[in-house]
């Protein structure tokens, strides 16, 4: 129990003070895992809608995948995604290795098949409501995945919400792909490991308590700025 | 001179799913005018009638072809289903819908837009979500919808199913206002007052055949079949 | 939905421009001592050069020379080292500064190794007690030192029980796990006094010569990869050997104790 308390008050110190190594990395760890997340729901997205409307004959298996993907173990990708950017590998010569870059593709991979699979099967649910009347009016298979993402908005975001979840919380991968190097690839998550290792709990947990506060407040931000608790409104 | 979408030919036009035969076959010509009522009891085959001649069922034999090629003849006719298929948006945006996806510009659209909402009396609602309407003013906004694009023909399923008195009156006055109009209207209906009412020509349906067809109101005068007869009587059909 | 992009653009960001870089590997060890926090501050200041801490175990840092993944590294095992500067992945090895191993454990001393004459002596009687003992098992330059002092006791941890743990991870978290059972464990000096969950553990012996552990600089071969950063790893080489370093690694204590002796030749 001390050690919780001593991490809410170490918490409460480094925001209150403004420490600067604590903004660098939260700065860092939000620049790290939205990026992933915006490049993830470009992928997703579509791809999740696609998939709820288009009929062919490897579909059922195609989904059984897509389900199955978000079962990756996050540190397998970051160790498969360093071994393909290290030197040694195929894509050394771009040097990405130990980038935050590293870390956002690292994350891309992990979060996409959960945002697609989110994304398929609410699209499934309005496709079937919908399908009918957007065949009598002639629409094109583009104009339909269009109608379809704007007017289920609200799954779409718990879609990328729940990816950008998993993202922020993820160390396995990053911890692996970006080295957690100071000033250059050190996260929240990557840090509190690191903390933990040295023994030192108290400043672990504070920055635990400040990736948690994190979490929320860009969830509350996002719901607040697509207005989707306003009454009667998507 | 834009060839006109009528006269429409179903010739050996059947519909089986899982060993089950819902339709057919069907030999009919629907002709260039007129207010067609398909009458005939539950499971008779009106719906599947209706989304086979819309194209939104897959025909086992058979074939329906229209006096224009077939990728143009879905987009002279209008739907409008028995249950409204309201999309998650505001009233206007659901009336709008099918003029914006033709790309119209947006001072057009609204000018479509408000006229129909006039029409309908849903000015008021215009900003509104549609899923908040009660059943009868969703139904007007789904025929509004369909009469956007003034169809040459309307195609509708059952519209007043479920509907209060008040409501099926103002449908029945627009639905004979684009009869007047000119478009061909095909629809199907439980009513037997209704289908008095607007008629010009009757068909009806039983398992799935069509046992009679002709203009009204001598086709109610003078039944020819007798599953026909018992159905204006009122019996029920097994 | 305007607004919405505007704020995650904004939160994006963009990254600053980067003065020199390279990157070198270094040990849990080395970076658990706190004394790389002390010298990166300095090097920028001297040299203007960020160097970036990939911190690492032994065999991990000696893979990533061997791939080209960093430019230099700096660990503490010498048979390794003088592997990989003999098959062309190093240019050649400089001693930079040692400091010694200690043997910690509880502070009831079940196996009373703090009357042991020499360091083998107890790692015999941890190994007749049966005593609770924590090893790295990381193949680092940590682990590497713990195995060949049990060689040296005629000894082969391939046949100890299950006192003899074996955890795979690096300086810290070793240690934590050997405070969260009050078991033995062989630690550098460094990271035992930086270490913060101390529990009932406490440095039982120490001062044998055979514990003494020296770090070395190795260079990696650009012959082998083009891409590295020669000439930041030439300055660093030269900053390391230098008299500031020799300060700054003499003078560094924790608690007054002196961690690091400066043994480079200059």
């Amino acid at each position: 129990m001390n050690d919780i308390w001593a991490g809410l008050s170490s918490a409460f110190w480094l925001v209150v003070t403004g420490d600067p190594d604590l903004i660098e990395i939260t700065l860092r760890s939000l620049q790290v895992s939205l990026t992933a997340l915006v490049i993830a729901s470009a992928i997703a997205l579509p791809f999740g809608t696609w998939l709820a409307i288009r009929r062919f004959r490897f579909r059922r298996t195609a989904i059984a995948v897509l389900n199955s993907l978000m079962g990756l173990p996050p540190v397998v990708v970051g160790l498969i995604v360093y071994l393909l950017l290290s030197r040694a590998g195929p894509f050394g010569v771009l040097g990405l290795l130990f980038t935050p870059t590293a870390m956002i593709i690292a994350q891309v991979i992990i979060i996409t098949p959960l945002i697609a699979s989110i994304t398929h099967q609410a699209m499934r649910d309005l496709w079937a409501e919908y399908h009918d009347l957007l065949i009598s009016l002639n629409t094109t298979p583009t104009r339909r995945i269009l109608t379809l993402i704007s007017d289920g908005r609200r799954a779409l975001l718990t879609a990328a919400l729940a990816g950008f979840g998993r993202a922020i919380g993820e160390v396995g991968a990053i911890m692996i792909v970006g080295g957690n190097i100071d000033h250059a690839t050190r996260v929240l998550t990557t840090a509190i490991a690191l903390e933990t290792g040295k023994g030192d709990f108290a400043l672990a947990l504070g920055l635990g308590f400040v990736l948690i506060a994190l979490a929320l407040s860009v969830n509350l931000i996002i719901h607040a700025l697509s207005r989707t608790e306003r009454e009667g409104r998507w | 001179m834009v060839t006109p979408l009528l006269p429409a030919h179903m010739r050996d036009v059947s519909v089986t799913r899982r060993g089950k035969r819902l339709l057919g076959p069907v030999d009919l010509t629907l002709g260039k005018t007129g207010f067609t009522i398909l009458l005939g009891p539950n499971g008779a085959g009106k719906t599947t009638f209706l989304k086979a001649l819309h194209g939104l069922e897959r025909l086992s034999t058979g074939a329906v072809t229209w006096a224009v090629p077939d990728d143009l003849a879905r987009m002279r006719q209008a739907y409008v289903f028995q249950s409204p298929v309201m999309l998650r948006r505001s009233v206007r945006a659901n009336l709008g819908y099918p003029l914006a996806i033709l790309g119209q510009p947006k001072a057009q659209v609204n000018k479509a837009v408000e006229a129909w909402a006039a029409r309908i009396g849903l000015t008021p609602a215009l900003d509104r979500p549609a899923t908040g309407l009660s059943g009868g003013e969703k139904q007007k906004l789904a025929l509004a919808r369909a009469l956007i694009r003034t169809p040459e023909m309307l195609l509708l399923d059952e519209p007043c199913a479920n509907l209060d008195g008040r409501s099926v009156k103002d449908i029945e006055a627009l639905l004979q206002s684009a009869h007047q109009s000119g478009t061909r209207i095909v629809m199907a209906t439980h009513d037997l007052g209704q289908a008095r009412r607007l008629a010009t020509e009757i068909l009806f349906l039983f398992k799935g055949r069509i046992h009679e067809a002709g203009p009204a109101p001598d086709a109610f005068d003078a039944p020819q079949t007798p599953e026909f007869k018992s159905f204006l009587n009122g019996d029920i059909l097994i | 939905m305007k607004s919405l992009i505007t704020a995650l653009v904004l939160a994006l960001g963009t990254t600053a421009a980067q003065a020199e870089t390279m990157k070198m590997a270094v040990t849990t060890s080395f970076n658990n001592s706190g004394l790389s926090d002390v010298l990166l501050p300095a090097i920028k200041e001297d040299l203007d050069l960020d160097v970036q801490l990939l911190i690492v175990g032994t065999g991990q840092a000696l893979r990533l020379g061997e791939a080209g993944d960093v430019d230099a590294i700096l660990v503490h095992s010498k048979k390794a080292e003088e592997a990989f500067v003999a098959d062309g992945y190093g240019t050649h090895r400089r001693e930079i500064m040692y400091n010694d191993f200690v043997l910690i454990g509880p502070n009831d001393d079940p196996a009373a190794i703090k009357d042991a004459e020499a360091a083998k002596d107890a790692l015999v009687k941890i190994e007749a007690a049966e005593a609770p003992f924590v090893s790295r098992g990381d193949d680092s330059g940590t682990h590497k030192k713990e195995l060949s002092l049990w060689a040296g006791a005629d000894l082969d941890p391939a046949t100890f029980g299950e006192w003899y743990k074996a955890v795979g991870a690096g300086m810290g978290a070793s240690l934590n796990t050997a405070a969260g059972m009050g078991a033995y464990i062989m630690s550098d000096r460094a990271s035992w006094l930086n270490f913060d969950n101390k529990a009932d553990l406490a440095i039982l012996f120490a001062g044998d010569p055979v514990l003494f552990n020296q770090y070395a600089y190795i260079p990696v071969n650009p012959e082998k990869h083009a891409h590295v950063n020669k000439d930041a790893a030439a300055q660093l080489e030269d900053w390391l050997v230098g008299d500031r370093a020799k300060d700054l690694i003499d003078s560094y204590t924790i608690n007054g104790e002196k961690l690091f002796t400066f043994n480079a030749e200059q």
